[in-house]
Formats: C-alpha cells, structure tokens, sequence
C-alpha cells in the first residue's frame, strides 16, 4: 500500500478546475454546501465519500450535466482554466466536449462500435475526412486499451461487447473528442476485478493526457488511481489533500472514521 | 436484529411435515394457480372461437361478391338503330339511351337462344330483357361511344345477369323462393341453366367489385368499390401526411423539451381525454370548421383525411411518448456527455430507438382511422358517387366515398344482392388493414436491426 502511495506522487501543480463556494440545491433540498476544490491537470482526483453525500452531484457539475435536471440549481463559481462554465455565455455543448464524461453502468449507443467512437468528432466536426476520422477512432480505441480486442469487428454493435469492454468503450468515446478534462463518475462499480483492474490502469495512462476526476465507492480504489484526494460528507468537502496524507494521516476526525469504515 | 430474529424463532415451532406430501396451504396455492392458468386459457379460447366464427361468416357472405353471373352472347349492334343517319357523330351518337341499348341486346339474346336451340317459349319479351342486368345496356353504350367504329359489327358481349339470376348461382335465390318474387320467375332460372349448359352463362371472378362505382338499389350486381377504395387511399394519405409530423414533433416536444409545468401538465391531460372522445364529435368538429367556416366542398377526402388527423393525432401521439419515454435515460446522458446538443441527442439517438414503438403506434392509429365511419357521415362522405375523383391533389377536393361508409350504406339497402356486396367490402377492409400490419410488422424489424 505505502508503496503504491509513494509511486503516485503528484506531478502537476496547475489548476485546471477551480471551485469557489459552490452550493447546489434540488428544488429545496441543499445537496452541496459550500465546497472549494482546485483540480490539477494532468492528475487523477478522487472523490470518496458516504453515498447521497454529492460526490456524484458535485461531479455532474463540472460539466453542467445537471442542467438536464430541471430542479437543480448551482451557485457559487466553477472555472475551466479560468473562464467561469456557469457563465451566460458558456453553451454546454462547447464544454462537455472540453470535459467528457464515463457514467456508472457503461452505456454504448445501440450503434457500431466505430459509430459510437466516431460520434463525438463527428458532431463537433474535428474531422475532414474518413481517413482523419479512422485515426481518431484507432486512436482513441487504442488510448482505451481496447483496439486489439475490436479492431476486427469495429462494425459490430458495441452492445455486444462485454461489461469492462464496454466501460472502455465509453472511454474510448469520451476520449475520441481530446477533452481537457475526464470525468467518471463510479467506472468501475458494474465491473469484475479483472476488468477494473484494466480500467485503473488505463487511467493511469490517461493521466498523462488529462485531468482525470474518479467518484468511487471503493477506498483501495482511490488509493490506487489518484494522486489527490477529496472527501465528501452531508453535502461539505471535509478534506482534500493528497491521496497518501488522507488516507495515512487525515487531519479530519470525520475522514479517519470513514477510511476506517466506522461511518458511511 | 438479532434480538427479533431469535424471538420469531421461538414464537415458530420447526416445520416438520414431509417434503414429498405438499400441505394443504401449497395444495390451495397450486389448485388457485391452476384454475387461473385456466380461465386465462379459456379466454383465449373464446376469443379465437369469436375470431373464427366472425371471418368464416363474413368469408362465407362476402366471398361471392367477388365473382358475378355473366352472360356471353353475340351482339350486332345494327347502325340502323344506334346510328340513324350514319355520321357516326360523337352528339348523335350520346342521343342514344340506353332503353335502344337495351332493345338491341334484348334481340342479340332472342337470337342467340333460337340460334342454340333452346326453349324459351312462355318467356315474354320483358323476361328476357330481365335475364341481365340494367347494367349491360349502360355497359355496352359506354363500349359504343368509347369505340363507335363497333357499328354495324357484331361482338362478343359479357352481359352482367340480373342480380336474382346472379343470386340463384350463388344460393340466394331457389326456385321456390323465384315463384314468390315480382323480379323473376321459375321460368327465367330456368333458362339460365340452360344457357349455362350451353356455355353461355357462366360466373367468373368479377374484377369490377374492386374498379367499379356504388350503383342504384337496382342493380347491386354493378355496384363496386372502385371509388370507395380511392377515396379511402387518399384520405389515408392526407392522415399520414399531416398526422406523422405533427404527432411525433408535439411527441418529442412534450416528452424531451416541455418544461414540467401546469400548463404541461393540462395538454397532457387533455390529450389522454382526447383519445377518448367518440369519434362522431370529430365528425361535427369537421363539419364545422373545415366545411362551414373554411368553406372546403362536402364529401371531399381532404375533408375526411383532415377529421381523421385530428381524431387520430392524441391516438398517436400518446404511443409515442410512451416509445420516447422507453428509451433509456443513460442513453441520453451518454449522448449530452459526448458533447450532442439536446436535439442531436433526440434524432441520433433517441428517436431511432424510439422509431418501432412509434411506428406501431403509427399503424395503429392509422388503421383505426381507416375503418372510422361516423365522422365521415357527418361531412357528407355518405353520398352516392359515381364520378371518380381526379388525380390528387386536385382529386383530394372531389367527391369520394370511403370502404367503411360504403359498406354502411349497402348494408341500408333493401336487394339482398347488396349483403353479399357489404360483406365482400369488408373482406377488402381486412385485406388494406393486414396489409397496413404486415407493413408495419416489415418495419419494425427494419429498424430494430439497428440494435
């Protein structure tokens, strides 16, 4: 375990996401109070936490995905390398192509497996012509560390694939539009050890790429990917640090007894 | 926990029946599943008894409709009678009624039976105009005018029997039954069948039941749906043109973009309530606002295709929202979180998995649309036409009738030749609604190839 931490060691010091007193409200409900994070490129943060404590919320945030919910209201203020995303002028479509996004249970689009990869630069228009779009999508398979599996059946459904092959997939497709920013938001939880072995392992590689942002449930887990750490409790962010002092020294008494598995 | 788990234990004494003997509560559980399993058998049953019964009665009365007693017989079609002058005049010739018509065919067939033989003494000159039908004279002056150079030859004519003389080829009429009647007599039967033995008379497949228009309570045995199933065709296609669009946008509009509100919530409301409106109120709403205020003609398909569109909008666009409602959320979430706007979310992703359920319902609609019958009486759909209606689009203003009103109205009809004529109309009504599945079905399995 002190090994793994020590290998992780944090090796950006830029923001690449900076939260400033956000507060998100579900109609009446206050699901997250008050929450200040700076997300570092090129690093993996992990979110951990009880459930219903707003990781997944706080996530959804980073690229307006609860915009689609008509109850949700965000104050305070989130910037993307500066620029405020909650701003008028910001169309989420432009940013959730900066920050893509992996759900919990993998969800291919009923389509082929090159469609499903091709989707995303075909609607922004990052190609010109099929043979750009082949290489994003040989690209992006292979960045997913799936392209040897599929390579001989890209046209064949990608609902036909395996769970952690589909995970991988919605990587894949994620990554096809070259975000900034990747989030997850509980990849793994649909996956047997084998396969989210092989997804902590992609994200590792990611890393080098993006500013990786993971909601587990699994501790080992966040200990395993991230380089830092945030822990989340009733709606507040209790802690965030790097991921080796959190889980061998928390300053929190509230973090120590959920790492410890006495509450959550 | 553990507290309550012990003290329920000890409240249960330990089971200690066998088994392989089942207790009399697993007995009365089994016993009620069986007889469950039973009654749903049973309705099954009794639903494909009905099923059976209803097409072996309308197949056994409809059928007939399709064939028609003809009579085949030389004709000279003198120029002396038809053409007096002998200019062959398209005017002059149009002055000819068909009471002349009728006198020549009459003679031709006087002829005709001398020239086989066959005894028709006792038959007065009025029964043997009766052998065929009103129609043929009307038939042989339209061959005439089409073709006027047919005078002063002499032709192979197929006269339509009279109905009664159709009708005794086709069990309706007996001979008992032919002493009882003003319209025939034993003694015209029995001429046909001796026209039938010497291969005069015979009863082939009647392709005029599906070309022809209605015909007067006279003569049901010239009645066809030629114009019923051209106005049906065209009032079907102005429901699908209007209908599809305007339902699967107000569809997706209510089911993805809508905010949840009241007034939502209200035309959500008012759309269930819509469906269960009876049709008939559709056919005053029609007659008032397209007839009376806009002013479009009576019994035009454009009419009737407009009262349908609306009867079937709120029967459509409830089945759609169900299909769009179907389609998984994490599909939506994966298309918004690779950077799709919400309408590229909608027709990329949404839409084509939501395309069965909405073709279905689709289909639906549209058939129930097609066997609608009370609003079409109230814009005057009933009529009796016997122009066909023109090409579309102009046609669409034309008068026309359609298949369910048709048959409603032969069914009002005194000549029972005109039961034989309702029933084989609703035989074409089953065929364009399997039809109309079988499209639908074909489809389906289109799209859901697309996984």
């Amino acid at each position: 375990m002190k090994d793994v931490l020590t290998e992780n060691a944090v090796t950006s010091h830029t923001t690449k996401i900076s939260a400033r007193k956000v507060q998100v409200f579900y109609g009446t409900n206050h699901a997250i109070k008050d929450v200040d994070v700076e997300i570092l490129d090129k690093t993996v943060t992990a979110f951990i936490g009880p459930s219903g404590c707003g990781k997944s919320t706080f996530l959804r945030c980073l690229n307006r995905m609860n915009d689609t919910i008509p109850s949700c209201r965000v104050e305070g203020s989130i910037t993307l390398d500066g620029e405020n995303i909650y701003d008028k002028r910001v169309d989420p479509v432009q940013l959730r192509a900066k920050v893509g996004m992996v759900f919990q249970k993998p969800n291919p689009f009923p389509k082929s497996i090159y469609d499903n990869v091709a989707y995303g630069p075909k609607i922004h228009g990052l190609t010109r012509n099929k043979a750009e779009l082949d290489g994003i999508v040989e690209k992006s398979l292979r960045r997913a560390a799936l392209w040897n599996e599929v390579k001989d059946r890209l046209q064949t459904p990608g609902t036909g694939l395996s769970g952690g092959q589909q995970q991988r997939l919605c990587i894949a497709r994620a990554v096809a539009t070259n975000p900034e920013v990747l989030l997850m938001d509980e990849p793994c939880s649909a996956l047997d050890p084998i396969a989210t072995a092989q997804v902590e392992e992609l994200i590792d590689e990611l890393r080098a790429n993006f500013s990786v942002v993971i909601v587990t449930h699994s501790m080992q887990q966040a200990a395993r990917v991230s380089q830092r750490t945030a822990f989340f409790h009733l709606g507040h962010l209790v802690e965030y640090g790097e991921t080796g002092q959190i889980f061998t020294n928390p300053r929190d008494p509230r973090t120590e007894s959920y790492i410890t598995g006495r509450i959550g | 926990m553990t507290d309550i788990t012990a003290s329920q234990a000890a409240a249960m004494p330990p089971s200690t029946s066998s088994l392989l003997a089942p207790d009399a509560r697993v007995r009365r559980r089994n016993a009620a599943e069986a007889r469950f399993r039973s009654y749903g058998l049973a309705a099954i049953v009794l639903a494909l008894m009905a099923l059976v019964w209803l097409l072996f009665s309308i197949f056994g009365a409809g059928l007939p409709a399709f064939r028609q007693t003809v009579i085949q017989f030389p004709v000279t079609l003198e120029a002396g009678k038809l053409d007096k002058d002998g200019g062959r005049d398209p005017a002059a010739l149009a002055k000819v009624t068909t009471v002349t018509y009728a006198k020549v065919l009459s003679a031709s067939l006087k002829a005709a039976i001398a020239d086989k033989g066959i005894q028709a003494e006792g038959l007065t000159d009025k029964q043997i105009t009766g052998m065929f039908s009103q129609e043929a004279p009307a038939m042989l002056r339209r061959a005439v005018l089409a073709d006027p150079g047919l005078i002063g030859q002499t032709i192979t004519f197929d006269a339509y029997a009279a109905g009664r003389i159709d009708g005794y080829y086709k069990g309706r009429v007996t001979l008992e039954s032919a002493s009882r009647d003003s319209n025939v007599t034993p003694e015209q039967l029995h001429l046909a069948d001796a026209l039938k033995e010497a291969g005069m008379l015979s009863t082939p497949f009647n392709p005029g039941f599906l070309a022809m228009p209605d015909a007067s309570d006279k003569r049901p045995e010239a009645a066809g749906l030629g114009i019923a199933v051209l106005g049906s065709a065209y009032m079907m296609v102005v429901v699908l043109v209007l209908s599809l669009p305007i339902g699967v946008a107000a569809s997706i509009y209510l089911e993805e973009f809508a905010p949840k509100n009241r007034l939502t919530d209200l035309i959500e409301v008012n759309i269930a309530n819509l469906a269960a409106v009876p049709s008939i109120v559709y056919g005053i709403l029609g007659l008032a606002i397209f007839i009376n205020m806009a002013g479009l003609p009576q019994s035009a398909p454009i009419v009737g295709g407009l009262v349908l569109t609306l009867m079937t909008l709120p029967r459509i666009i409830i089945p759609t929202r169900a299909a769009l409602k179907a389609v998984p959320p994490s599909i939506r979430d994966a298309a918004l979180g690779v950077g799709a706007s919400k309408m590229q979310s909608v027709l990329h992703h949404v839409l084509p998995l939501a395309a069965p359920g909405i073709l279905t319902g689709m289909i639906i609609g549209l058939a129930q649309a097609l066997g609608e019958t009370a609003p079409l009486l109230l814009i005057g759909m009933v009529a009796f036409v016997r122009d066909f209606p023109a090409a579309p689009p102009a046609g669409l203003f034309d008068p026309a009738s359609a298949l369910p009103v048709q048959i409603y109205n032969w069914t009002q009809r005194g000549d029972p030749g005109f039961v034989e004529r309702a029933s084989g109309a609703i035989i074409v009504l089953l065929a364009f609604l399997l039809v109309m599945n079988a499209v639908a079905i074909i489809l389906r399995r289109r799209f859901e190839r697309r996984w």
